[in-house]
């Protein structure tokens, strides 16, 4: 089942919440909803639930106009941030309740409702808990229990709220890829909302970018990582190094340092994104750019080497930081307070007149060129 | 809204209002309290609004301000107020000893600091009355000290201090609770006293809920009966209190009289409890970092 | 205390001193007055404490007095649960405002509680004046007593019952709406078994209170011994009579349901304490 947000606002008395919100959902695909806390992802999910109702607009599921419908009669699926299981309740009992609760005629008989249950728990693979209450349950146990109870009643859609923002790293993982794999074997429409953009990127067939109350971007994972077209998305979707200046001969300079950006006006203001795995670090200046910087500090846990530098006679808002392999890192042994120098392949640049960042690529403009190196 | 809104698999209830409330009950639940509220609460005081406006103003003027009775203004307020400062040291005191101690009896005295909202007033009067009589177990002792509590004003406080002594406790005991350990070994390890910690780092975040905890105390205080009037010895111009006055023009059948020193004290109490409120989520607020 | 970080107030002499402080002053102004009102009522005995409880005078304000509770309970319990529901789980404008009103009754001096509704409902009243023409009394009779009763006990349940459902948060039962239960069905199975207990205390003190009123009721009763004569008024007029002993049995009376109040709101304390901190189970996802 598809869903349509249609032109959606909600204001909570002076704070805009949603401005004008318009996104299709695709039906049977896992979709983020991703964005800083006040970006307005969790209001949506609740307004999308029913649990919250828009100031104007629609929500239509599959074509259907659903926004005066009743949370109850919308059939989804809500798996709360803090799992709001019934405490006093059993595992079984909470699972249960939604299929307790249904219409005399269409409540199946207490026989079936049983079998459900222990299908659903062997879903979850926690058959053994059944008659335990939600206190005595590990985070991780108790997010398995309200997704199975979300899914008793077999919704259409099913809405998760920072499904794992409570649970620890480890757990965390586990988690988020059995969900995965529950999705890909049951294909219901999934929005779930998250700040972590790991998280998103890793989970979803979509994401959806947010940000004061609108849609700042929505595009696969891949896509969304590899052409975001905002500073805002740019910043939200992992550590990017700035350079901030004015073009001057087909430069960007700011104090010492430069890079060539051919083919780009004089005289303007500029910024230029990089990611930390589009920067190479060389012990001398290329003919490309000067960017000088010096070895704050190096991270070598992880499937690279993390170095933090800081800039040398220009200025950055933020630390850099370049990615590095464990075998070029042991054979250029970088050491922390030495001066290096950043060697852009692939660079972002938003100019002060355009919206969207132009793509610029130095190997390539290099290959033009026919430059040594 | 779309006026050709497609009808989905469930009915669409099409001129469901905006703001429809999710969770059930919000009329049912808010129409049974503003009944009760109306009904129980407000609508009583039209009863005192139409007795005392049947008074001339100087007739008012003169009832209110009758020697006697603003004497039991006079009693009523420094003995509420004694009482609430004696119970704001008390309070305090069986706050932090409940909350930073431990000690056999403890969880007895935790139960028995309610034992004053229990009791009925009735009960807690004679009692007093009978203990610091001069025959009585306090009485005596008292007597050869030189002191004399029942049937004089320190009676009053007496029982006005026995039956707000939960008040400063309960309020003061929930922050003591609250308050971090970090903070005050973040002192101590600075070289500071334990009395300057205390005024420094601990005072601070309780005398919020110190001041409710004796403001609710001294308004328990005011409006006092029960407990008083068996201790008190009823004295006029020395030993009645304003409540007592009121009862006393009641059986004097002077409805009028009753009702003009009853819209003094009743006025008294709803600005103190307005202002207590407005305190308390004030300082709340506060502490909640908003 | 397993934290060996020396907090203030720490030292030996402080903390004994304190602790002593703290047991003398409780044993003085609260535990030696209870022990008082049981000497007293026993000092002639068993069998004089058991002719004053049985007398019949005291049997009659015994049975008015539950009479009275009886009825004041269950209003209040109603009242008080609607009123905690609207306000913790809706906004709507005025809130606050209903928040502070159903506090009047703890501000407001029983007498003048029991002057409002004299007032209002005696013969000289609006409303009194009117109900009189059709030959209905309240006042002097024991429905004023119940409505002053009813008055003064108003806020105990949802003064019980607010905090914690603030605290508990509506998310509960949004899941139970989102599970498609009815209203009533969330109510009974999600929002009861949470407040159970505090709903109970609610209960047990607005019991106490009912039972042991004494100002608003003195003014509205006739105190017309066997018929408007509530228990704590029946202690009094014994008082007033110098019989002393009398006074204390029926002191007594009231002075085991405050008791009972306590232990009943330990209980329910010890109850809220074992559900929060169950401990969650070990390992596993």
């Amino acid at each position: 089942m598809s869903i349509t947000i249609d032109r959606i606002n909600k204001r909570f008395g002076n704070f805009t919440a949603l401005n004008d919100v318009s996104l299709e959902i695709p039906e049977g695909k896992l979709t983020a909803l991703l964005g800083p806390s006040g970006s307005g992802k969790t209001t949506l999910l609740r307004i999308i639930a029913g649990l919250e109702s828009s100031d104007s607009g629609r929500v239509l599921f599959g074509g259907d106009d659903v926004s005066n419908l009743h949370v109850r009669d919308r059939n989804i699926g809500f798996v709360f941030q803090h799992y709001a299981l019934f405490r006093h309740l059993t595992v079984a009992e909470n699972i249960a309740f939604g299929l307790e609760s249904l219409p005399r005629k269409e409540r199946p008989g207490k026989q079936e409702i049983r079998q459900r249950v222990e299908k659903l728990l062997e879903m979850i693979q926690l058959p053994q808990l059944a008659n335990r209450y939600p206190s005595q349950l590990s985070g991780g146990q108790k997010q398995r229990v309200a997704l199975a109870r979300a899914l008793a009643t077999q919704p259409r859609i099913l809405l998760l709220d920072e499904p794992f923002g409570a649970l620890d790293a480890k757990v965390r993982k586990d988690l988020r890829r059995w969900l995965r794999a529950l999705h890909d074997e049951y294909h219901f429409t999934s929005i779930f909302v998250t700040h972590d953009q790991e998280e998103a990127l890793e989970l979803s067939d979509q994401v959806v970018v947010m940000s004061q109350g609108q849609v700042e971007q929505v595009n696969t994972p891949t896509a969304l990582y590899a052409r975001p077209e905002s500073r805002f998305v740019f910043d939200f979707l992992g550590h990017v190094n700035t350079v901030v200046g004015l073009v001057k001969g087909q430069k960007l300079v700011q104090g010492d340092a430069w890079i060539s950006l051919p083919g780009v006006r004089n005289d303007q203001e500029a910024q230029l994104y990089l990611r930390p795995h589009e920067v190479q670090l060389a012990r001398a200046p290329s003919v490309k750019a000067k960017l000088p910087l010096r070895i704050a500090s190096i991270s070598l846990i992880g499937s690279e080497v993390r170095i933090e530098l800081m800039p040398e006679g220009w200025q950055s808002d933020e630390v850099w930081e370049v990615g590095m392999s464990h075998s070029e890192f042991a054979r250029q042994s970088p050491t922390r307070g030495e001066l290096w120098y950043a060697v852009p392949e692939v660079g972002h640049l938003f100019l002060a007149d355009g919206a969207e960042p132009r793509t610029i690529d130095w190997q390539y403009t290099e290959a033009a060129n026919a430059s040594n190196m | 809204m779309s006026t050709s809104a497609q009808a989905g698999a469930a009915p669409v209830r099409r001129f469901a209002s905006r703001s429809k409330r999710v969770l059930p009950g919000f009329g049912l639940s808010l129409g049974i309290s503003l009944f009760f509220v109306s009904l129980v609460l407000l609508l009583p005081m039209t009863g005192l609004v139409v007795e005392t406006a049947g008074m001339t103003l100087d007739q008012f003027w003169f009832t209110i301000t009758d020697p006697r009775v603003v004497e039991s203004y006079k009693v009523t307020l420094w003995t509420a107020l004694a009482a609430s400062l004696f119970n704001g040291f008390f309070g305090l005191l069986l706050a932090w000893v409940l909350v930073r101690y431990e000690f056999p009896g403890k969880r007895l005295i935790d139960a028995v600091v309610d034992l004053p909202f229990a009791l009925p007033t009735a009960v807690a009067g004679i009692t007093l009355a009978t203990l610091f009589a001069q025959n009585g177990w306090y009485g005596q002792w008292l007597l050869k000290a030189g002191i004399e509590v029942a049937y004089t004003p320190i009676g009053i406080v007496v029982a006005m201090a026995f039956t707000s002594i939960p008040f400063v406790v309960r309020t003061v005991q929930p922050v003591l609770e609250e308050l971090s350990p970090a903070d005050e070994e973040a002192a101590v390890s600075l070289g500071a006293s334990d009395s300057r910690v205390f005024r420094k780092v601990i005072f601070p975040s309780l005398w919020p809920a110190l001041v409710t905890g004796v403001a609710l105390s001294f308004t328990r205080s005011l409006g006092e009966f029960g407990a008083i009037i068996f201790i008190a010895g009823n004295t006029p111009y020395i030993s009645e209190v304003t409540s007592l006055m009121i009862f006393i023009r009641l059986q004097e059948y002077d409805y009028a009289a009753a009702s003009a020193i009853a819209s003094v004290v009743l006025l008294v109490s709803l600005v103190l409890l307005f202002a207590i409120n407005l305190w308390q989520g004030r300082y709340l607020k506060r502490l909640e970092g908003r | 205390m397993a934290t060996h970080s020396r907090r203030i107030g720490d030292q030996p002499w402080v903390r004994r001193s304190l602790i002593g402080l703290a047991l003398m002053l409780t044993l003085i102004l609260l535990v030696i007055p209870v022990v008082v009102i049981f000497a007293q009522a026993l000092s002639a005995g068993w069998s004089t404490l058991a002719s004053n409880v049985m007398d019949e005078y005291t049997l009659d304000a015994i049975g008015l007095t539950l009479f009275v509770a009886a009825l004041t309970v269950p209003l209040n319990l109603v009242f008080g649960t609607a009123l905690a529901w609207s306000v913790t789980r809706f906004r709507f404008p005025g809130r606050k405002l209903l928040i502070t009103l159903i506090d009047i009754p703890f501000a407001v001096s029983p007498v003048v509680a029991g002057l409002l509704y004299l007032l209002l409902y005696g013969r000289n009243g609006w409303l009194g004046g009117w109900l009189s023409s059709y030959d209905i009394q309240l006042m002097f009779a024991w429905p004023g007593i119940v409505m002053v009763t009813v008055f003064v006990t108003s806020p105990f349940v949802a003064r019980e019952l607010i905090p914690l459902m603030q605290q508990q948060g509506s998310e509960e039962e949004e899941a139970g709406v989102v599970l498609g239960a009815s209203g009533w069905r969330i109510f009974r199975k999600i929002t009861l078994p949470n407040i159970k207990w505090a709903l109970i205390y609610g209960v047990v003190l607005t019991n106490a209170r009912a039972v042991g009123e004494f100002g608003a009721v003195s003014v509205v009763s006739g105190n017309v011994r066997g018929e408007t004569n509530t228990l704590p008024l029946h202690v009094e007029l014994l008082y007033q009579d110098y019989n002393i002993v009398g006074a204390f049995a029926s002191a007594a009376l009231l002075a085991a349901i405050a008791i009972l109040t306590l232990i009943a709101k330990a209980f329910v304390e010890w109850r809220q304490a074992r559900t929060e901190h169950a401990t969650p189970a070990e390992g596993g996802v």
